[in-house]
Formats: C-alpha cells, structure tokens, sequence
C-alpha cells in the first residue's frame, strides 16, 4: 500500500501542574492516498489530538507524521481542517469565507477570474451556490458546515481533516451531508480523515475505522476495514448483514472491550437538592 | 435592536383609533421620559428658590430659558457686527482704491470676543482632535497588547499606572512641555488649545487601550486556527481576523473613551483657558454677576447634551460598522 501520509510513533505530553500528562501513546497509522479514515472512540481519548497533529497545530512530543514524505510541523492549506463549530469568519459572507482561502492558497497562481470560477465550483459541490452571498448568522447550522466543508476543498487539500463536522447537527441535516461528502469524496477522492462519535456514520462513510482506547496515554485499539462497496446506500445497506456486522465490531469495541465507566458524582446530588430546596 | 418607533405604531390598516396596546406603547416611549423630565423641572424650580448665593438666587428653569435665549441673541448680534465691521472696512477700501489706486489697503480681521456658540465650536473641535489623536494611538497598541502575552505583561502595570491618574494632574506638566517645545513665530494652533487637547488625550487613552486588548486576546481558538491553517501573514491576520472579531468591544472602549474625553476637556479648558465651554464657565464665574450662575447653568445643559449626543453618534457609528447585526447595542 502506499503511503500517503504516515503517523509513526506519535506520542503527545501536555504540560499539567503535576507533571507532564501523557494524551498520546505511540500512534501509529498509514493512510494511503484518497482513503477515507474514520477516528472513533470515547471522549477524551485524544482522537481531536491525532487530528490536531496531523494538521500541525499541535506538535508531537515523540515520534512524527509525514505527509508525501514531508516532515508536517505547522498547520497549512495542504491539510485543510473542518472545524466542528464551522468557525466561519461571521463577517464574511460565505462566498467571502471560501475567497479568503482561496485568496490566499492560489495567489499568484490563479487570475481573478479563476479565482471566482473556484470559488463558485467549490461553493456548487456543498450545493450553497443559492446562498453564497449571505452571512453564517443568515443560513442554518448545517448549511454553514456546507461552507466550512466548501472552504475546506477549495484549499485543493492533499488531506481533509474533519473533526466532528456534524456532531452539531439535527439527523435529517447530518444524514444530507453525509451523503453529499460521500458524493465529494467519489467525485474528488480526496484523502480524509474524520473523527466522529456517531458509528453508523463511521461505518457508512469510511474505507477503515480506527478505534481508539480510553486515555490517558491514548492509543490505537483496532482498525477495522469496511470492504463495503462503493457507492453505498444507506437504506440499503440497513438491511446488510456485513453492515450490520461491521457496525457491532464497532459497538463491541466501545462498549465491551473499552467500556468507559463515567462517574456519576456531585452534580446531580446537588441538582437533587437545589429541587428539594424548591 | 428590537425598539419601537412612531412610526411603525401608526401603521394601523383598517382602524382609525389606535388600538390598546399601541397606546400603552406610545405611553411607554413617550409618557414616561416626558413626566421624568418634567417631575424634575418641578423639583428644580421649587429647590433653586430655596438656595440663596452672594449672586442671588440659584437659577431654576425660568432664568435658565432666560439666559439661553440672551446667549443666543448675543451670537446673533455679535455675527451681526462682524458683518458690519467687514462691510465698513470693504467700503472703506473701496473709496481709498478710488481716490489713490496705487493706494494699499488693509483687511484686517474683525477681532470681537468669541461667542457661547463659537465655545460650543472650539471645544467640539478640541475634543474630537484629541481623541482622535488618541484612538490612533491607542487602538494600535490594544491589538498589540491583546496579541502578544509578553508584550501585555510589559505594558500593563504602565496602563494601570496612569489610568486613575486626573487630568488636573496631568495639565502643569503638559502646559510647560508645549510651552517647551511649541515654539514657533506663527503658530498654527493656540497654545492653549495644544495643552487641553494633549490633556484630553493622556485621559482618554487607556478605556480603548484595554477594551481593544481584551477584545483581541479573547478572539476565539477557532478562527485563530483558520487563520494558521490558512497560513495569513501577519498584516492579513489582524486587518482579516483580529480587527472584525474584536470591533464590538473596541467600540465599548472607543465610547468610554469619548466620555472620559468630553469630562476632561470641560476641566482642561478652565485651566488653559482653550477658550471652549469650559473658559466659559470660569469666565462665568469670574465675572459673578447676576446672571452669571444662569448662563454657567446653560453650560451645564450644553454640556450634557453634547456629551449625550458624541454618545450616540459613536452608537450610530458602532451599528454602522458591526458585523453582528442582532448584538443589542445600547
């Protein structure tokens, strides 16, 4: 397989008051070129870390990620990030939120004119070209992440890295937009990385599944293949029984082999208390 | 802003009465600031009669309206003989140029005293130069501050220093440093007016220094990281980033900045003798005859109106320029 970007190693430690906490613990993961990887875990196991590495903002203590190649050691167009909350520019419109990036990405590179033929194309894919003139306070929540994900692409990225990019969202709008980067991701084959908490969209979306264990010292659990073909449909595949398969190793892994035990503590009994106060 | 207009109140298709809640609406916005002003014009007048000074009795609302009116005729009347004065000297020049066309004449210029309107004027003038001159300033450097943690640590205990300190303070030493260093054979500005205005600028810097700080540094980690996955140079990241998202709480400062400015100036003017409002005032009272605490009350209202209306004019300014069309602006 080829290796378009490596993990090899990849180890975190924050700075705590106590000592440096370790997040991380050798992570080590190859994705080749236009494979779509899914991170899945439990909160808290540093998933939003791995993808905080790759894309440069986080630097690794130990160990590295290549990409091509190329040591990666600050965030770059090269690794576009979709940010959970869209993290739209709320002064830009939406055409104007794609312009800066790709003002920035191909200056010199494109003329004007190209610029703007970019930026509408890119704009058409997430299907927003209706409402490229009005602001991220103007359109709904999933009709921003449209944009965010446009943004993304219009970065002509050699890796997507999206974090959580429907958490926020009803499930009707994220069932919309998980077809419509499955779309992208058929017309493009861009290379992504998605973090997700949400296993069918795991299971429906990715090419593998990387499952994490519970932090601290986070690492790689299991990977699992989705040898599913393309392109799939998600009525269809309800009824699959490899679907359905794939989708209990996933509820196995959380729930059985990395069960997270949460503690139930004080906020509920004082919550208690303020009722009976009332 | 959600607020309730007149005009949007007498849209009433189909009915000629308002109806009940249109009149508790108007009663709302029209009524209840109408009895507050009016309570206290009551209490005015009735406590003004009761105070009694070395210059007579205390001015309440009537001697008030007098004296507003007497300062008004006097602008007019003082414009008035300008004209005269520039109409006499133009004949004047004209009969000299018949007689002697070879003649030189002289313009001079009519050199009466300045009215309360013309102090009305030079303290507008005074104030907003300063404070522009101290936004200028200031805003640079918040950005600076807000962006920069070791940049903050080095400049903070400065800001807190000076921040408290009073323009009285401030005024001998500014007066003898322009004294100082103003020294020209045709000076462009009064040194009165570069002492009130550097005054006014010392006081009113640190509101916008610290709001735009804090508005810069609590930008949120989201964009900051669009910003360096896009990799913006430095120029791109503040004009693009820093100065739209921390623009609401720049203006918070921007307007207390105003205010402090405007409080200022009334007190640098008495000391510089700028001649705006506040010369006026100490004129006034200098002068201590029997209208005199009727005019400086006159002062009084100007100056808070003023005050009032440099507000809103920021407010208005703010509402132009903000992103944030729902932000509750007051």
């Amino acid at each position: 397989m080829n290796k378009h970007l490596q993990l090899s190693e990849v180890s975190i430690d924050f700075p705590t008051p106590k000592g440096p906490f370790r997040a991380l613990d050798k992570v080590n993961l190859d994705i080749a070129k236009g494979e779509f990887v899914s991170l899945i875990g439990h909160s808290g196991c540093g998933k939003s870390t791995v993808l905080n590495i790759v894309a440069g903002l986080y630097q690794a203590t130990e160990g590295g990620v290549l990409l091509e190649d190329r040591e990666v050691n600050a965030p770059g167009p090269e690794r576009a990030v979709v940010f959970q909350n869209h993290s739209l520019l709320p002064w830009l419109t939406a055409y104007q939120n794609v312009e800066l990036a790709v003002r920035q990405v191909f200056k010199g590179k494109k003329s004007k004119s190209e610029m703007r033929d970019w930026i509408t194309h890119n704009l058409e894919l997430v299907h927003m070209t209706h409402a490229m003139d009005k602001r991220p306070d103007e359109i709904s929540g999933g009709m921003k992440q449209r944009v965010g994900i446009a943004r993304a692409l219009a970065m002509e990225p050699k890796v997507l890295l999206l974090d959580e990019p429907f958490g926020a969202l009803d499930a009707l709008t994220r069932a919309h937009l998980q077809d419509s980067l499955m779309e992208i991701h058929a017309d493009l084959g861009n290379t992504v990385i998605m973090i997700t908490h949400d296993v069918d969209e795991a299971v429906l979306l990715s090419d593998r599944i990387v499952m994490m264990t519970n932090g601290p010292s986070a690492s790689i659990g299991e990977i699992l293949r989705i040898d599913l073909e393309r392109p799939r449909k998600r009525v269809e595949l309800s009824g699959d029984a490899r679907y359905n398969h794939f989708r209990h190793e996933v509820l196995a892994f959380l729930y059985e082999r990395q069960r997270k035990v949460e503690k139930i503590e004080a906020p509920q009994a004082s919550f208690k208390a303020q009722q009976k106060a009332a | 802003m959600k607020s309730t207009t007149l005009s949007n109140i007498s849209t009433n298709p189909g009915r000629l009465l308002p109806t009940r809640d249109q009149v508790m609406l108007i009663g709302r916005s029209l009524m209840l600031p109408l009895i507050g002003i009016l309570l206290f014009l009551f209490l005015w007048f009735n406590a003004a009669r009761m105070i009694h000074t070395s210059l007579g009795e205390f001015p309440g609302p009537v001697q008030v309206w007098e004296q507003t009116t007497n300062l008004v005729t006097e602008h007019q009347e003082e414009r008035q003989r300008e004209q005269d004065f520039i109409a006499r000297q133009e004949v004047r020049n004209a009969e000299t140029l018949a007689t002697d066309p070879q003649a030189k004449v002289v313009i001079r210029p009519y050199t009466g005293k300045p009215t309360f309107v013309d102090q009305i004027g030079t303290s507008l003038f005074t104030v907003l130069s300063g404070f522009f001159l101290a936004s200028l300033i200031a805003i640079p450097l918040g950005i600076l501050i807000g962006l920069n943690e070791s940049v903050y640590a080095a400049v903070n205990p400065l800001i807190q220093l000076f921040k408290p300190v009073s323009p009285l303070a401030w005024l001998p030493l500014v007066t003898m440093v322009v004294s100082a260093v103003y020294v020209s054979q045709d000076p462009t500005f009064s040194k009165s007016y570069l002492t009130s205005m550097f005054t006014v600028l010392l006081c009113c810097l640190w509101p916008t220094v610290i709001n735009t700080a804090v508005g810069v540094a609590n930008v949120s980690k989201d964009l900051l990281n669009v910003s360096k996955v896009l990799r913006l140079d430095a120029l791109t990241h503040v004009f693009k980033i820093i100065l739209p998202a921390s623009l609401p709480l720049m203006f918070t400062g921007l307007r207390l900045s105003l205010g402090i400015a405007w409080m200022v100036l009334i007190a640098a003017e008495m000391l510089a003798q700028n001649p705006g409002l506040g010369k006026f005032v100490w004129d006034e009272f200098q002068n201590g005859s029997s209208n005199s605490l009727g005019r400086i009350m006159v002062a009084v209202l100007v100056i808070g109106l003023i005050g009032f209306m440099l507000d809103r004019a920021m407010l208005l300014l703010q509402k132009k320029v903000s992103w944030d069309k729902n932000a509750i602006l007051r």
